[in-house]
């Protein structure tokens, strides 16, 4: 390869490619929707809706009125003045009370037994049935409301025989458990906000999508990848300047993202849930930096993966499908809760995820897990360049019939 | 000048390319006649070292294409077979993005954009975005943007291919203008009139070999058949893949 005489008037091949690239991406309303409006705002806007359901719902069933089917109301007036003096509205009888539930006409259903009073009076202990599911995550609080109802009336109801019978009414317990519960506000916001790394994540892929796809299956298509290569220029040199323009897209998302979440997460009532949720500046840096080589592993990964689509249609499809691939650090910490290792730092997605949570949960991420998730990422980045370089070295990539 | 030495490429089992050799002279039109399938847009991908031979030597202006491709590369002009354009840009920015990969410097771009605008006849569309364009305009398009960096050496796939005829007039005018300048300037067709109302000497391919290599008066002598197509015909032996 003989080397182009310098002189000081020429642009650099790589400069000039990414110039082109960015200039002509800016014309394309699709790249620009998809880069700058869904991918952006699609996270903040779930987040926000997400945050006011929940707020209004445990608002709702914590303090409104809670209506709630009796069965046998007669058997134990007592009982049912404890529940109403606790904010439920005690509904008539239904017939069926676990169909009921089932079916979601209730979330939870009490039944007195008709042998009520005559146990009571004899001081025995007696029944008084809850029904409800605990699959039903939203009737998890009316059910907690009810059953904390029933048991304080049970003690209440205890002491006072104890104390009938002329003993102290601590005798009945012995033992005393105190909660001392170490989440902090910020970390209990934590499990509602395992959904957000991914928003980031996503945002940076449909940043470059269409860049990507341009990058091999569209220039083929169009037919434009054959007089490219015939410029005496190497073929590292124009790959660089387009993975540069995906990053380069990519990362502008990602920055608009983030200013969105800043400026929602001082809108949302999240103090409401008892969570402390801290979306700022400081958060916004340091997802910024987690990020950044994260951006060149997904341009690498997404020029490849397009570069395997015969068209850009096909080229979308398999995109797409790249798209889910981020979800999985979501949803497998969801379903199964770990401690996290020093090496899960190192993995690509999982390490940011979970420098995501550190920086959630107590406003910080460790020097070392951040240096850890960096190298682990910025690795798999410097792989995934060079196999897309290799790629895009073959003969085959640029014959376009 | 483009000179090739004893090229050869397979893909498989089947040889597109074999055993080709042929010298393409400055300040003359050579053209690289054949059926369809012949190998002729193969052997060209090979000039501008798109793809590499199996066997076999490429030398443009003494240059060695296996050796020094950019420098190769540099020395060409090329209107490959694909011809796609960049539909979000104009005609004008098209030719300007192969010229700065070319190295050209900024001062000199403008001009030289410039007068291949007007050589080409392409005022009217230098401004607007390709997207609209006719086959015509999109060819012009693609010559001024493989000519931008005024090479010695021109290498035109099929250039009349879906032309109408002012636009066929016009790129022959065209490719003159170049002999005139001193240039090299190498094209493939399947088209028997084209050849012989250009070309100084005329290169047959079929079935991946080089069949005849000659002027055209001399061919029509070398197989005694009165028209040149005649003279194609008996030395491709058919005429199968010929367009009339």
């Amino acid at each position: 390869m003989s080397a182009v005489a310098g002189t000081p008037r020429r642009r650099s091949t790589v400069f000039t490619v990414l110039v082109k690239e960015v200039r002509e991406n800016l014309r394309d309303r699709r790249t620009l929707v998809s880069a700058f409006v869904t991918g952006p705002l699609l996270g903040p806007l779930f987040f926000v809706m997400l945050i006011v359901v929940m707020v209004n719902q445990q608002l709702d069933k914590a303090t409104q009125p809670l209506p709630v089917p009796v069965i046998g109301a007669t058997y134990a007036p007592h009982v049912v003045e404890a529940l109403e003096a606790g904010g439920i509205e005690p509904r008539p009888a239904v017939a069926d009370p676990a169909r009921a539930v089932r079916d979601q006409d209730a979330d939870v259903v009490v039944r007195i037994a008709p042998d009520y009073p005559q146990a009571w009076s004899r001081g025995e202990p007696v029944q008084v049935e809850v029904f409800f599911d605990s699959s039903r995550r939203d009737a998890a609080t009316a059910v907690a409301r009810v059953t904390q109802l029933i048991d304080a009336y049970a003690r209440q109801q205890g002491a006072m025989r104890l104390v009938a019978r002329g003993m102290s009414p601590v005798l009945a317990t012995p033992v005393v458990v105190a909660r001392r519960d170490q989440a902090t506000p910020q970390a209990r916001a934590v499990l509602l906000l395992n959904i957000l790394p991914y928003f980031f994540v996503l945002t940076i892929l449909m940043g470059g999508m269409y860049l990507a796809i341009d990058l091999t299956a569209g220039e083929r298509e169009r037919q434009s990848l054959e007089p490219l290569f015939a410029n005496p220029v190497p073929r590292w040199q124009i790959l660089a300047g387009k993975l540069l323009a995906i990053a380069a897209f990519s990362l502008a998302s990602l920055l608009l993202c983030l200013l969105v979440f800043a400026l929602v997460g001082r809108l949302v009532p999240a103090d409401k849930l008892g969570m402390e949720v801290d979306l700022g500046w400081h958060f916004a840096a340091f997802v910024l930096l987690l990020q950044v080589p994260m951006v060149a592993l997904f341009a690498a990964l997404q020029s490849l993966v397009a570069a395997f689509a015969k068209s850009f249609r096909e080229a979308q499809t398999y995109l797409s499908l790249l798209m889910m691939v981020p979800i999985i650090p979501s949803v497998l910490l969801m379903a199964l809760p770990v401690k996290p290792q020093a090496w899960m730092y190192l993995v690509p997605l999982l390490g940011q995820h979970l420098g995501i949570l550190d920086l959630l949960r107590g406003g910080e991420i460790g020097a070392a897990h951040l240096g850890l998730c960096l190298a682990g990422t910025s690795l798999a980045a410097v792989a995934a360049v060079l196999v897309t370089a290799h790629l895009y070295r073959s003969e085959k990539l640029a014959i376009s019939a | 000048m483009i000179e090739v030495r004893a090229l050869h490429k397979a893909f498989g089992d089947v040889v597109a390319v074999d055993e080709v050799s042929f010298l393409a002279r400055d300040g003359e039109i050579t053209g690289l006649l054949g059926p369809n399938g012949a190998g002729k847009t193969t052997c060209l991908r090979m000039l501008y070292t798109l793809m590499v031979p199996d066997r076999g030597q490429v030398l443009v202006d003494g240059l060695d294409a296996a050796v020094d491709p950019l420098g190769v590369r540099r020395r060409l002009g090329v209107l490959p077979d694909a011809r796609g354009l960049y539909t979000r840009l104009t005609a004008r920015e098209n030719i300007e993005y192969f010229g700065r990969l070319h190295g050209m410097p900024e001062t000199e771009l403008g001009a030289r954009a410039e007068a291949l605008i007007h050589a080409l006849g392409m005022e009217s569309i230098a401004d607007r975005r390709a997207a609209g364009f006719s086959q015509g305009e999109r060819v012009k398009t693609a010559i001024a943007r493989a000519l931008v960096h005024d090479p010695h050496n021109v290498i035109l796939d099929e250039p009349s291919n879906g032309l109408d005829v002012m636009a066929t007039r016009a790129l022959r005018q065209f490719m003159r203008g170049l002999r005139a300048e001193g240039c090299c300037v190498l094209f493939s067709s399947h088209v028997m009139q084209e050849v012989a109302a250009l070309c100084d000497r005329v290169v047959i391919m079929a079935r991946g070999r080089i069949v005849a290599d000659a002027a055209p008066q001399a061919l029509r002598e070398q197989t005694g058949a009165a028209s040149l197509e005649d003279a194609f015909v008996e030395l491709i032996g058919s005429g199968e893949g010929l367009a009339a």
